[in-house]
């Protein structure tokens, strides 16, 4: 059964069409790289999926819970200075609407196991600002896996990283693939990095110009 | 320490301790989620509102915070809606409320009998002229404030670190910068009787940007903008009291020398 059914979706920014006319399923356990150049639309088709952007017509539908949705923004924090440590980031992880705005003990046990999965544990009691750029992207990673998602939507997360963190973060996106079957739909850069087998790739062009399996892309 | 005893048996004194502390609790509270948003200047945006609706109240003859408290409420909407519409930014839309609230209240004062004592201390501030009524006006709306506060905490943290990912929790946004704009307007009306409508923002963002200075976790900058907060009003008072000078002038020096020894202390242990 799909969990996502995107028809004839456009938007737009400032009357420049960003998408148009773009049509695809995801399945449940699929793992989805959206690819394409800059400019090509990936970034607005993500925003508008989870709804931080405005689509101008056609149809989302999403058969999935909003709480079992992780997002993982750009690598591309502004403020270094701001006064939050990690544990703070990540435990915002947990709230959502229709949730009275409290942390539960079981909030704090998912705390823990997210932490231990992502070998985070000695970073969460430091200033968010201070991390290196991996540590910040695997904070964000942990603030989207604390509310148990069924698919994580990723934009771009690798970006700004060098080459190894870069590995780093996909062997983890890898794991939880396999062994929690979560979906995954990541708008890269990095394909090349990325070594999990049955992986989808969509090219976006302002529409889909390519969609099928990774031994079939032929490339930009 | 019999001097600073024999001042608490004033009662004009007690009230104006209860009423500071109060209101330094509810500007320092309000005054990190202002600071962290890049929204410090609202404060004294609206305090100008204040001194207009003030000015308007005295020529009516109606009780200053009833009118003041609505203005100033409807005004900080004003300012949020107007900045969130595409193009326009927070310190423009401030800018253009204040001096426009600004220049309504400089005329309807001249129209009337023109600044008189009760104008004068709203502008400089006389916390030590507080009556009971405005103690308990201000004592039972800050702890309101601070019940709301505590209670939506975690959200103002998240709200503050990362507007998109509380839009996409399904967290409304919108409510939640109104739930802001609806305290930052409770503490300045609140605080304009103690620092004067000029000083007022000084209450809410000094004790945020010294706190930050020397922290770097929201629960403890929090914690310390609350502490410094009351602090310096404490030391504030008694200045102003034994130099005979004005409380909020006062209360800002000793945040002028509490800024410099943050820096200077992070500095040193690297903060």
């Amino acid at each position: 059964m799909s969990i996502i059914e995107v028809k004839d979706l456009s938007a737009s920014y400032n009357n420049h069409d960003a998408i148009k006319d773009v049509n695809f399923k995801v399945d449940n356990g699929e793992y989805i790289c959206l690819v394409g150049e800059n400019g090509s639309g990936k970034s607005t088709l993500i925003k508008t999926l989870i709804g931080l952007h405005k689509k101008d017509s056609g149809e989302i539908n999403i058969n999935i819970e909003d709480d079992k949705i992780g997002y993982v923004a750009q690598n591309n924090m502004k403020d270094l200075t701001f006064p939050a440590t990690a544990k703070e980031i990540i435990m915002t992880g947990v709230q959502k609407h229709g949730k009275l705005p409290f942390y539960r003990k079981k909030d704090w046990e998912m705390f823990d196991n997210v932490c231990d999965m992502l070998s985070i544990k000695d970073i969460v009691n430091k200033q968010i600002g201070s991390l290196s750029g991996g540590q910040r992207q695997r904070v964000i990673l942990a603030r989207a896996l604390i509310r148990e998602p069924k698919l994580i939507i990723l934009d771009e997360p690798c970006s700004g990283l060098d080459v190894n963190i870069t590995n780093e973060f996909y062997k983890i996106l890898d794991r939880l693939h396999e062994e929690k079957d979560i979906t995954i739909i990541m708008a890269t850069h990095d394909l090349d990095e990325i070594k999990t087998k049955d992986v989808r790739v969509i090219c976006m062009a302002t529409s889909v110009k390519f969609d099928g399996k990774i031994e079939d892309w032929k490339g930009l | 320490m019999n001097i600073i005893i024999e001042l608490l048996n004033y009662p004009f004194m007690q009230r104006a301790l209860v009423c500071g502390i109060a209101i330094s609790l509810c500007s320092a509270l309000i005054g990190v989620i202002l600071v962290l948003k890049n929204y410090s200047m609202i404060g004294h945006g609206l305090g100008e509102v204040g001194f207009a609706a003030l000015s308007l109240a005295l020529v009516l003859n109606l009780p200053e915070m009833y009118v003041a408290i609505p203005i100033v409420i409807i005004a900080s909407f004003i300012i949020l809606l107007i900045s969130q519409k595409k193009g326009a930014s927070g310190d423009v839309t401030i800018a253009l409320v204040s001096t426009a609230a600004l220049a309504f209240g400089v005329i309807i004062t001249s129209a009337s009998k023109g600044f008189n004592v009760d104008v004068y201390n709203y502008m400089f501030g006389s916390i030590l002229s507080m009556t009971t009524q405005d103690v308990i006006i201000s004592v039972i709306l800050s702890i309101i404030l601070i019940i709301i506060y505590v209670f939506f905490y975690n959200r103002l943290f998240m709200i503050s670190y990362d507007e998109k990912f509380a839009k996409v929790s399904g967290i409304s946004v919108t409510f939640y910068q109104f739930l802001i704009s609806l305290i930052t307007a409770i503490v300045v009306v609140l605080g304009m009787r103690m620092m004067g409508t000029l000083l007022i923002s000084s209450l809410i963002v000094f004790p945020a940007i010294i706190a930050r200075k020397i922290t770097n976790s929201f629960r403890n900058m929090v914690i310390l903008s609350v502490l410094i907060s009351i602090i310096c009003f404490i030391f504030g008072l008694l200045f102003s009291f034994f130099l005979k000078l004005p409380t909020g002038a006062c209360i800002v020096g000793v945040y002028v020398a509490e800024y410099i020894f943050a820096i200077i202390y992070a500095k040193v242990c690297k903060i």
